[in-house]
């Protein structure tokens, strides 16, 4: 039971709780589903997060929360080009998935409203704990997604894409994708939209033994968005996750990345961007379990700060009793652009086996001015030089994936960025 | 204002005032000093390279050789705090480094710059159409581009293979050089400063390297070549040759000079001079 004494509800925490309110009666859901979501909505009560709670200490998530707009039923959301050219894409639009579902050889694809409504959902729905608010406030209002399950050694064709969009006003949504034993897999999770809205998305993955996927989200809300998102993934014996996370939008942005190796010589590769500009707040944290023997991990994360913006990197690895052999590094890289930018970093490494090799570090720089020079004594003007040299800093860990087409979409993605921050 | 912080473009377009031949490069009673720390390297340096004269600049070590290399290209760790260098006539020491190549000042560094994340075919499309704009001259398409890198990888026998790794990344200290002299066939400079381009070069490289530099040798074009061994300039034979010695030249002579030098060592020379 959560203990804290909370003397006046925040007008966001009281918005999101005369919203359920006004939302229970429509949200999809049988009698466990709503025992969940009862559940959820008393965490949210009790108060949202502070920086006296440890995992949210850099994003003080009650403080900076400073509005939640109501549901904007008039809304309209449009589905996205894929970043991947040839991606089936499943869109979620203003919270509402579509109806008309493509067919996917070695895939089923199912509404997660009839997974609400039927309660085969609820036991997804538990929190990872008292600090889950992303957890909790999904929870409570989760309508939609998708929930995806790729047949065992199945190898998609092409990439699936799923989209949520928004148009301002509310969205809860989650996706929950299960890749069968020995499947190949690329999806893309797009969070995106083009109003002041308050998003909560959560995606699950669950990887069968031998599996290989690469996920990436592509977070790139507007200017004035909120962003709540949560990955959680399982990585099952000699399965193998490729997690690419890129934030370029939002005012106050949050990405939880859970991942648990939980099969041996199961591998999560963890790489990340995080292009922050303006006086937006963004927070990417990571807690990853090395929970059984022989299971590795690398995660990168770069980060560009402009402006007046605000990073945050919490990474933290768990390596269980018994989980010997272990093999984890980490490393966040910050370029510092701007006098009025911040990043912080705070990796965690959490140890009861004694024969594993982990490390960790972390860099804040500003641009290398040797580079800079090389660069300009060959002719090109200071900004393009810049220009050129944060997109490489950036780039070191897009080409990574190694894949052409995912390195270039991911590329543009970054030019269009650029385009618009440079 | 008649342009003291003009760009080249603008300067380029007015007709130059002088009377008397406009040389190349002239370099009058030069000082500077390391910005960080005011160290003088440069004290009263006096150097005069005309058009097409391939100049060789010889010294000991901490002579100030390789600053000077760098002042000429405008790195801003160096601070000139007396004299002048005038380039076709015009003072360069307000311009920037970007400013300085477009008007046509190369140089190529003695331990070229490791940037990982940038392809080397796209810095050179880059830079060779930076500088073609800075002179309105309209940009490369990347097949020219390619056809031109082509035929220069060749000839200094390069492996097109490097040029899709990232700039100069993994190259090793040879491939490093010979990717320097790349980029300056491709970037057709007026005035090539060329800094130590022969320390870590096998005899077979230091030919190739050689080769490509006399190639681009010609009337309007200039060479100054630094470096601290007579080696090189067997293969680039320089018109003249000077002695720099605590940040000044000391000692100006034809290509004799050098092979005085590898004779009987600086220490008769520095003693002239003291």
């Amino acid at each position: 039971m959560n203990m804290r004494m909370q003397p006046q509800r925040t007008p966001a925490e009281a918005a999101l709780v005369d919203a359920f309110d006004e939302r229970l009666s429509l949200l999809p859901g049988d009698g466990a589903v709503m025992v969940k979501r009862d559940a959820a909505i008393e965490v949210v009560k009790a108060g949202l997060p502070t920086r006296r709670v440890e995992s949210w200490h850099y994003t003080d998530f009650r403080r900076m929360l400073t509005a939640v707009p109501a549901y904007d039923q008039t809304a309209k959301a449009e589905a996205k080009q894929p970043v991947l050219a040839d991606a089936t894409v499943l869109a979620v639009l203003n919270g509402v998935a579509s109806t008309r579902i493509p067919e996917i050889e070695g895939v089923t694809v199912s509404r997660l409203e009839d997974k609400l409504s039927d309660g085969s959902f609820a036991p997804a729905m538990a929190l990872a704990g008292p600090d889950d608010a992303i957890g909790a406030i999904n929870a409570a209002f989760v309508a939609d997604g998708y929930f995806v399950d790729i047949a065992p050694g199945a190898e998609l064709a092409a990439p699936l894409e799923l989209q949520n969009v928004q148009a301002g006003g509310q969205t809860h949504v989650r996706f929950p994708v299960r890749v069968g034993a020995g499947a190949k897999a690329t999806i893309v999770e797009r969070q995106t939209g083009t109003g002041a809205a308050f998003v909560s998305s959560v995606g699950h993955l669950l990887i069968g033994e031998g599996a290989d996927v690469v996920y990436i989200i592509v977070q790139d809300q507007p200017e004035d968005a909120t962003h709540l998102g949560q990955f959680n993934a399982d990585i099952g014996a000699n399965g193998k996750l490729t997690l690419f996370v890129m934030n370029a939008g939002g005012k106050l942005v949050r990405q939880e990345v859970r991942v648990r190796a939980s099969g041996e010589g199961a591998y999560f590769t963890l790489r990340g961007v995080n292009l922050l500009a303006g006086d937006g707040h963004t927070d990417v944290t990571m807690v990853l379990d090395h929970a059984v023997p022989h299971t590795g991990s690398t995660e990168v994360i770069r980060n560009v700060v402009t402006g007046k913006a605000r990073g945050v990197f919490q990474g933290r690895i768990n390596v269980h009793q018994y989980a010997q052999k272990t093999d984890a590094k980490m490393a966040c890289n910050t370029l510092l652009l701007s006098d009025d930018g911040e990043f912080s970093t705070k990796p965690e490494l959490e140890i009861f086996a004694d024969d594993v090799v982990c490390g960790h570090g972390a860099t804040v720089t500003e641009i290398d001015r040797d580079h800079l020079f090389y660069l300009m004594a060959r002719g090109i003007d200071e900004k393009t030089a810049r220009g050129l040299l944060v997109k490489a800093f950036l780039a070191e860990v897009i080409e990574e994936l190694e894949e052409e087409p995912i390195v270039e979409a991911l590329e543009a993605r970054l030019d269009a960025w650029f385009a618009t921050h440079g | 204002m008649a342009g003291a912080k003009a760009g080249w473009t603008d300067m380029a377009l007015e007709a130059p005032t002088y009377e008397t031949e406009i040389i190349m490069l002239e370099i009058k009673n030069l000082h500077a000093r390391i910005v960080e720390d005011g160290t003088e390297i440069i004290r009263g340096l006096n150097l005069t390279v005309k058009d097409g004269e391939v100049a060789a600049i010889m010294g000991p070590n901490g002579s100030g050789k390789s600053t000077l290399s760098y002042i000429l290209a405008g790195r801003e760790d160096y601070e000139v705090t007396e004299g002048e260098i005038l380039y076709n006539g015009h003072s360069i020491l307000e311009m920037d480094p970007a400013e300085r190549a477009a008007a046509g000042i190369f140089l190529a560094f003695q331990y070229p710059m490791e940037i990982p994340g940038v392809a080397t075919m796209e810095f050179l499309k880059v830079a060779l159409n930076a500088q073609r704009k800075a002179r309105g001259e309209e940009p490369l398409k990347t097949p020219e581009l390619l056809k031109k890198v082509k035929a220069a990888a060749a000839e200094l026998n390069m492996d097109m293979g490097m040029l899709k790794r990232p700039l100069n990344v993994g190259f090793s200290g040879g491939e490093k050089k010979r990717a320097e002299i790349l980029q300056m066939k491709l970037l057709e400079p007026k005035l090539c400063v060329l800094d130590e381009t022969d320390s870590g070069l096998d005899i077979d490289a230091l030919k190739i390297v050689a080769d490509g530099v006399n190639a681009l040798r010609s009337p309007d074009r200039s060479i100054v070549v630094i470096t601290h061994y007579q080696r090189l300039l067997e293969h680039i034979v320089p018109d003249s040759v000077h002695v720099l010695y605590r940040g000044q030249v000391v000692k100006t002579g034809d290509k004799s000079l050098a092979l005085e030098l590898e004779a009987n060592g600086y220490a008769g020379i520095i003693e002239e001079a003291a």
